[in-house]
């Protein structure tokens, strides 16, 4: 009994997810200079002629984009969903509930041509939607999350001392934090897919070679943007799944 | 200990407890009994404020709680709610160290005293300090809780209705367990109880509450003896003196004389059972063994006066 709990937990520590890595690497892969010319020029869609800028410089434009954004989603939503979940505050929660609804509700073309005239072209008025557009998952499921924490656990936790923030930061928390990732990874690859959606604002990024593409009829030129951003996603998603909590 | 003066909550214009006057004794464990909703958990939940009261004071030796933190007053209070309430994130050994912890004792020390109480609580420390609470029976789970409860050594111990969620068997073990542990340790123990064997079976005092009022405080024999109130008397039911034989052992009752020609029971029969076998054996006396060993003779008269007789024999037994 004793030696078959210490060897699950042994090998339930050792056991890394190497599938993690499969979509970081073939997006490595596709990024190799000539690397996506060379197999979409089979399919006779368009001519691709070398990037300039380079297709990694886009890729790491789009990821620091979709990064800040996450970044500032996390720094402002988990706050947000926190104080709406205190005790006696109904009220808040419904509103904050109903105005993240609202967000979802509003097209993302909408928010970026809003912006515009108020932060000008460029990457601004991007991560303005992409930090609305975020926020949405990250604070519904992190009220969810600290919703369905198990009010009896909470209880225990008060008639034990805890103070407020202490029940915060070891019960609340911990125990909403896979619904919280869940978020995380929805609202981060949404944004991978919305970025794209900058390039015609003038943010750069995966969106460039996709609009090039459109207004040129350069299909092939579409496809690499496309399968980027798409790798992107899936890199993000795999890389974003190592943080939640394993069995 | 503890001293409840005209304690008191109301919400809005109904009283869930009123003008509630007990004193509970340093050491003892006393029992909370009373129907539902008559505010046994609103009364228990005043003493560790996590319900503030509208009303009179609770002095904890001496002092109101009141010129206390409540946190403060909380951890110096082991607490066991009926729903358990272990954290599903933590394991055994961190769920049992949450106390400690908060009060900021150091690691080793802690990890020592987890695995005594597991030991305490009747789980083997190598096999169950890494379990998540989902691993656990519901029955382990409580014995957790009481682990838990205990952890920083509290004077106090609150419960409501901790043995509630398990089925008869488990519950009766928890239970001797938790006598066990009870008499050893001389916590001061407040049990919140609407089963009536319980307290008949665990408690030194019963406080018996009634639609937020107190109904009697007495010993168990207090209340089967000597009933305050016809509600009294109808809540213990008819069967009270059986109810409280059967939380007792036949070795208990049993002089030694000769048990030649008797029926044989064993010592760790309960009393009410021993007290069927007279009947249907159609005899006044019984032979006790303990381990194939006649211990000596229980007899019908041993019962009948049994009230006054239980206690001195059980000081005998613990002296
Ligand atoms: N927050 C509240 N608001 C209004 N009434 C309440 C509140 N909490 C408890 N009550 C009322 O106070 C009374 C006592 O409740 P309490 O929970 O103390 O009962 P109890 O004796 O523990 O019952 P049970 O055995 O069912 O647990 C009940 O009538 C209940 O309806
Ligand atoms: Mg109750």
């Amino acid at each position: 009994m004793t030696a078959g709990s210490l060897t699950v937990a042994r090998s339930g520590r050792q056991r890394w997810p190497w599938g993690v890595l499969l979509w970081p690497l073939l997006l490595l892969i596709c990024l190799i200079p000539g690397v996506l010319p060379r197999l979409l020029t089979p399919l006779h869609l368009g001519e691709l002629t070398p990037f300039d800028p380079p297709l990694w410089r886009l890729t790491l434009t789009h990821l620091g984009l979709v990064a800040l954004s996450t970044g500032i989603v996390l720094a402002l939503g988990v706050p947000l969903a926190v104080a709406v979940t205190r005790p006696k505050r109904e009220a808040l929660r419904q509103l904050a509930e109903t105005l993240v609804g609202l967000g979802q509700t509003v097209p993302t073309f909408a928010i970026l041509a809003l912006a515009v005239p108020a932060l000008g072209f460029g990457w601004q008025p991007t991560l303005l939607g992409l930090i609305v557009y975020g926020l949405v998952p990250v604070v519904s499921n992190g009220i969810a999350g600290l919703m369905a924490v198990d009010a009896s656990a909470l209880d225990a936790a008060r008639g034990m001392g805890m103070t407020g923030r202490q029940r915060l930061v070891r019960v609340e928390l911990p125990l909403a934090l896979p619904v919280l990732l869940a978020g995380v990874r929805t609202s981060t690859v949404y944004n991978v897919g919305t970025a794209t959606v900058g390039a015609a604002l003038g943010a750069g990024g995966l969106g460039e070679p996709i609009i090039n593409g459109l207004s040129q009829q350069n299909t092939a030129l579409v496809l690499v943007g496309a399968v980027l951003s798409a790798l992107l996603a899936l890199s993000l998603d795999a890389v974003l799944s190592l943080f939640a909590p394993r069995e | 200990m503890i001293e409840l003066q005209g304690l008191e909550k109301r919400y809005g214009n109904s009283f869930a407890v009123r003008d509630l006057n007990l004193e509970f004794a340093e050491g003892e464990l006393t029992a909370l009994l009373g129907p539902s909703g008559c505010g046994k958990t609103t009364t228990l939940r005043m003493i560790n404020r996590l319900i503030e009261p509208t009303g009179g004071r609770v002095l904890l030796r001496g002092q109101d709680t009141q010129t206390l933190k409540p946190e403060t007053l909380r951890r110096g209070i082991g607490y066991v709610i009926q729903q358990i309430g272990l954290f599903p994130h933590l394991n055994v050994a961190q769920n049992v160290a949450t106390v400690p912890d908060l009060l900021g004792r150091p690691a080793r020390e802690t990890e020592r005293r987890v695995d005594e109480l597991l030991d305490l609580v009747g789980l083997s420390p190598a096999e169950y300090r890494h379990k998540k609470p989902a691993e656990l029976s519901g029955g382990q789970a409580q014995r957790v809780g009481v682990a838990r409860a205990l952890a920083a050594d509290p004077p106090v111990l609150l419960m409501d209705e901790p043995f509630g969620a398990l089925d008869p068997l488990a519950r009766d073990k928890l239970q001797d367990a938790f006598r066990d542990i009870q008499r050893r340790l001389k916590k001061t123990v407040i049990m919140v109880t609407h089963d009536i064997d319980e307290a008949l079976r665990l408690a030194d005092r019963i406080a018996l509450m009634n639609a937020g009022e107190l109904a009697q405080f007495g010993t168990p024999d207090d209340l089967i003896h000597r009933p305050a109130s016809d509600f009294v008397r109808q809540f213990l039911g008819e069967d009270a003196a059986l109810r409280q034989l059967a939380g007792r052992r036949a070795g208990d009752f049993a002089h030694p004389s000769d048990p030649s020609g008797l029926p044989t029971v064993e010592a760790d029969l309960n009393a009410r059972s021993a007290l069927g076998i007279m009947l249907r054996e159609g005899s006044d006396a019984l032979a006790v063994t303990e381990a194939g060993r006649p211990i000596g003779v229980l007899r019908w008269s041993d019962l009948q006066t049994s009230a006054a007789q239980i206690e001195t024999v059980m000081r005998d037994k613990t002296t």
